[in-house]
């Protein structure tokens, strides 16, 4: 299945990229993702915490990913 | 439950009048409203600008969110959430909320919670920049 990742604030300065496209087997959840992404990017885990949004809802690390879900990184939020 | 309430991420200036019009009304007793503006410095260091992202779609629905959980939670008419992105100067407005109610006391503690709650839950980034270099806010808590 394909996964569509975006990246914001300090996660987009760490991969250099706004979203990326992988392909993943099926049954996986986020923190599969996540030590993708951390194996993918070494500079990943320095983000100290982060919370993870699909399709545009915040979500548990152990929710199981769909084909062409939208996989949002979200570090700590700083609006206002 | 929705012409109650007003929702806005633009590059745009914000405009206080517009998000006053919009929550003003023959009913209310009065309108408190909460605008933020960039400071000068952070921990004595001179900052030159601030510059805002977002998950705009996301954030929008974020935004929607605390603006009707505060008219359930709170004896107020209406709201508005506007929210500046791109690069914003000294004394400039990243955001604006305005709340109208019958009573002065729904008004304040609405408008409280809403900027507290965007804080926390909307997802809208901003990095400082300095003479010396640029930091994301609360990257590092």
């Amino acid at each position: 299945m394909i996964i569509e990742i975006l990246f914001f604030g300090m996660a987009r300065d760490i991969v250099n990229e706004n979203k990326i496209n992988l392909e993943l087997n099926e049954n996986k959840d986020v923190n599969f993702l996540v030590n993708l992404l951390e194996e993918k990017y070494p500079k990943f885990s320095s983000i100290n915490s982060f919370s993870v949004a699909v399709n545009e809802e915040y979500v548990k690390k152990d929710i199981i990913l769909k084909n062409n879900d939208t996989v949002a990184i979200i570090p700590p939020v700083s609006g206002g | 439950m929705k012409e109650k309430i007003s929702i806005q991420i633009t590059s745009d200036k914000l405009n206080l009048q517009t998000c006053y019009d919009f929550v003003q009304d023959d009913s209310c007793g009065g309108i408190a409203s909460f605008v933020g503006t960039v400071r000068n410095t952070t921990k004595n260091k001179t900052v030159n600008k601030l510059v805002f992202s977002a998950y705009e779609p996301m954030a929008i629905k974020e935004m929607k969110r605390i603006a009707e959980k505060a008219l359930l939670k709170f004896e107020i008419n209406k709201i508005a959430i506007h929210h500046a992105v791109g690069n914003l100067l000294i004394g400039d407005v990243p955001v604006i909320i305005t709340v109208s109610s019958a009573h002065r006391g729904a008004a304040f503690d609405a408008c409280q919670y809403a900027i507290d709650t965007l804080k926390v839950t909307v997802p809208i980034w901003k990095k400082e920049h300095f003479d010396d270099g640029e930091v994301w806010v609360n990257s590092h808590p």
